[in-house]
């Protein structure tokens, strides 16, 4: 009896609903290859939410709303301006919420779990963070406009894709980043009121794209590269209709001609004529087919997908592939699939909170009714969607997730889980249909002695192969 | 409070603290990138307010000297210089010189000079050299978070703790899970050192409603730490993070955004020093940040990744009152590639000065095991009240 379902289902998808293992266990590497090619429907679930650009005004609006109160009440109190921060919040909050339950509703029903976990993957790998009050609701949409659609395509195109979404551009702050000889800077000099304060760039994004989302810490790169390349992509920004920068439609991505640093630039040795806003696209083309990213990208998939410590051997083939097919995504996917190492029976990664929660909503086919009750999931457990708190992602290594505390946290919420869905389910039946052949004797005895069902369920949830896939 | 606690306190345990065993240590890392300039003013350079513009601290309220000032949302830590037992540290950087964030922490974490050198923390492999080896190792250092920071990683097995909103599990449940874990070392280890650290911290629940400030919690850790390292069998090191200093946009000067964060960092020290009580006197916090940030302003009013920062001392056991720093100067021809405030001092000299005078750690152990191949960064005398 193999185990080759019950890794298709848990260690590539998010784990397995009722029903499934037996699904799949006819052809589990077919069950997977089809899940990855071609592109599909917007989820329904995503349908309903507002775009960035509709994203971006609410902010705006209620930003505005507030400085305008705030210049008419004079107001130079501290705790009153923080009210009104908090308001601005509140704005976008319910919005936020909203993403982050259709982002689950879809990850527990979804039939197509390893490309949701891909999505996942990627909207990982180019992370934005929504603890900046203006991303906070423009984060969920860089993984609705961005990544979903270019899952199946080419690195290229989710890289262009990615960095010229109005969140990344925010998060990131090139909106703002101005070329020393822009047009903007020149006049902005003249100004009576500039008070020797100067424009100039921003070399946030800039380094990030170098660092984390292409060639990686060690691909070669400069800070004379850092810093040519951030004046490359002086003027990639949002449009906006208000303000001194009032230009392009609001909200959606804007490439701002007079704060682009005029002139050709040289990144990474190769020179790129002056080009405007194809400049820094011509420089992003080449990053996405550099070999260093091939490398970078393998290496993360495989420390995904086998073991916190990449073997070398399967980096150095995902990185043919995805060199040999210039960054064909589904070609890249495909070989990660076929990876030997990735079907050993061990369990080598340990779950993410993220991954905890959901392949433990997918084991009973549960979505909480109120978004409040996933979010607080996330939040208690220390990974509120959304949030790495940095750009370079969430970590994908067991020894920045199973802390002491952090697995005294997970058992608590598997115990406030088992008390409340205990009476509705019964907890062999639900090990048997989530880990198939690999759950080991020694869980299924403790599941049979449990004083209750709602035991039974915090025991299996919080159990070593529940805990890892 | 659970049948396991019980069972780990009935282990031998050590009541009587003596001198050695005596001394507390918190590291508190701030992730992201302190900008040292901002936080310790050097006012008196004559560079400073050209190359600063608008983001130059002219609230000078706090003076250390005639060249450094305390940020002014300090006011806890003013006082703390004042009653000598603060010493601020600048123009210092770990031996790191790119600016990756994520590199720069982890080889401040991991003592070695290559963000890849080691895979635990110089401050797990000191562990077994101070005098507290005879204890139980995750009794003695903790994290104040729900996973353990690369500095405290390794061999050593070590505490954590966070707040939580959760109810506590059952004791019959923690039980049973006890015995599921016996045929699986990692997660038996976990658990073990969990409920140690949970039973001291006073449990884990009515911290309050989250909040989205990655400081707001602050308070509640700050507290927890103080409870964790007070009794005279209570943890003796602990490691606090904090994140958000990244202030690549609108960071403010007298006020605004990082002077906000200042602000509740030295609340949150102030926190902790009350928490801590008596313990107060035998207590050293290093407060460090992986790297620090460009002289000049960018073009968002904030300041991009640099090389040299500060650095504090504070505590009871803390011979302060005084800063120490081999001020480089702002003039742009002795800034680090023509665009950082250049390191002086190295941070591992201050941690070897702390380790050995504080916490009794061998100089030749510091040299070899904990920062291997640091003998050219001699540790700093004198930090430590004698």
């Amino acid at each position: 009896m193999t185990i080759d379902n019950v890794i298709a289902t848990n260690r590539f998808g998010l784990g397995a609903r009722p029903g499934e293992l037996d699904q799949v266990a006819g052809d589990p590497k077919g069950w997977l290859a089809q899940q990855i090619k071609g592109s599909r429907p917007s989820p329904p679930e995503i349908g309903a939410l507002p775009n960035s650009a509709a994203v971006f005004r609410v902010y705006e609006e209620s930003r505005q709303q507030q400085q305008q109160s705030k210049r008419e009440a004079a107001v130079a109190d501290p705790e009153e301006a923080k009210k009104k921060f908090m308001a601005v919040r509140k704005a976008v909050a319910p919005i936020y919420l909203d993403q982050v339950a259709a982002r689950y509703e879809i990850a527990v029903k979804s039939t197509e779990s390893f490309r949701e976990r891909l999505v996942h993957f990627w909207t990982n790998h180019f992370a934005v963070s929504a603890d900046k009050p203006q991303v906070v609701a423009l984060a969920g949409t860089l993984e609705n406009e961005a990544i979903r659609p270019h899952l199946a395509g080419s690195f290229t195109d989710l890289l262009l894709a990615v960095e010229s979404h109005p969140a990344m551009i925010l998060y990131l702050d090139n909106q703002a980043s101005i070329g020393t000889d822009s047009k903007a800077a020149k006049r902005f000099a003249h100004r009576a009121n500039a008070e020797g304060r100067k424009l100039g760039i921003n070399e946030n994004l800039a380094r990030e794209i170098l660092e984390l989302h292409t060639l990686g810490v060690n691909g070669g790169y400069t800070q004379a590269d850092v810093t040519s390349f951030a004046r490359v992509l002086t003027g990639w920004s949002i449009g906006s209709d208000r303000g001194p920068l009032a230009a392009g439609e609001t909200g959606k991505f804007f490439f701002r001609d007079n704060a682009h640093e005029p002139g050709a630039q040289t990144v990474l040795g190769k020179r790129y004529a002056e080009d405007g806003e194809g400049q820094a696209r011509a420089v992003l083309r080449d990053l996405a087919k550099h070999p260093a990213t091939a490398t970078h990208v393998a290496t993360k998939l495989v420390r995904h997908f086998i073991s916190d410590d990449p073997p070398p051997d399967a980096v150095t083939r995902i990185a043919k592939v995805f060199r040999d097919s210039s960054g064909q995504l589904t070609e890249v996917h495909q070989a990660v699939i076929d990876l030997a190492p990735a079907w050993r029976p061990e369990f080598a990664k340990y779950k993410t909170p993220h991954e905890f929660v959901v392949s433990t909503l997918r084991s009973v086919d549960l979505v909480p009714p109120k978004p409040q009750q996933i979010f607080a999931s996330f939040q208690l457990l220390g990974q509120r969607p959304f949030t790495p708190g940095s750009p370079a992602g969430w970590p994908d290594t067991a020894a920045q997730w199973d802390g002491p505390d952090a697995l005294l946290k997970r058992i608590e919420w598997a115990a406030q889980f088992g008390d409340r869905i205990g009476a509705k389910v019964k907890p062999l039946e639900v090990a048997a249909a989530s880990l198939g052949q690999s759950l080991s004797d020694r869980t299924r005895t403790a599941i049979s002695r449990a004083v209750s069902a709602a035991q039974g369920v915090t025991l299996l949830l919080a159990s070593p192969e529940f805990m890892r896939r | 409070m659970l049948a396991l606690g019980a069972a780990a306190s009935a282990l031998p345990r050590f009541a009587v603290a003596d001198a050695d065993t005596d001394a507390r240590f918190v590291l508190v890392i701030l992730r992201g990138a302190l900008d040292g300039l901002a936080a310790v003013p050097p006012y008196g350079d004559s560079g400073y307010a050209g190359q600063r513009g608008q983001l130059a601290i002219t609230a000078l309220d706090h003076r250390l000297d005639g060249l450094f000032a305390l940020n002014p949302a300090f006011g806890n830590l003013y006082a703390r210089y004042q009653a000598k037992e603060l010493v601020v540290l600048h123009a210092v950087a770990s031996p790191y010189r790119e600016r990756s964030h994520f590199d720069g922490q982890d080889l401040l974490e991991n003592g070695t000079t290559n963000p890849l050198g080691k895979r635990d923390g110089w401050l797990n492999r000191v562990l077994p050299a101070l005098p507290y080896h005879t204890r139980q190792s995750e009794k003695v250092a903790v994290a104040l978070s729900q996973n353990v920071p690369l500095v405290l990683r390794g061999d050593e097995r070590v505490g954590s703790w966070a707040p939580s909103q959760l109810p506590a599990a059952d004791s019959d449940t923690l039980d049973r899970l006890a015995d599921l874990y016996s045929s699986d070392p990692i997660l038996a280890n976990r658990l073990q050192s969990a409920l140690s650290a949970n039973d001291m911290a006073g449990g884990g629940s009515a911290m309050g409603g989250g909040t989205r400030d990655p400081l707001g919690q602050l308070d509640a850790i700050a507290s927890a730490a103080g409870r964790l390292l007070a009794p005279a069998n209570g943890s003796r090191i602990a490691v606090i993070e904090l994140t958000g200093w990244d202030t690549h946009a609108n960071q403010g000067s007298n006020e605004g955004q990082l002077f906000n964060r200042l602000q509740a960092l030295d609340r949150g020290l102030e926190t902790l020093r009350t928490s801590l009580g008596p313990a107060w006197s035998r207590t050293a916090i290093m407060v460090v940040t992986e790297f620090g940030r460009t002289v000049a302003v960018n073009g968002t009013r904030g300041t991009d990744h640099g090389t040299a920062t500060c650095s504090f001392l504070v505590g009871g056991a803390v011979a302060g009152g005084r800063v120490v720093a081999d001020w480089p100067g702002l003039a742009k021809s002795s800034l680090y590639q023509g665009r950082d405030l250049q390191p002086t001092t190295d941070l591992r000299s201050v941690f070897k000065g702390v380790l050995t005078a504080h916490l009794h750690a061998k100089e030749t152990d510091l040299n070899q095991r904990v920062f291997p191949d640091s003998s050219s960064a001699k540790a700093i005398d004198g930090l430590i009240k004698a």
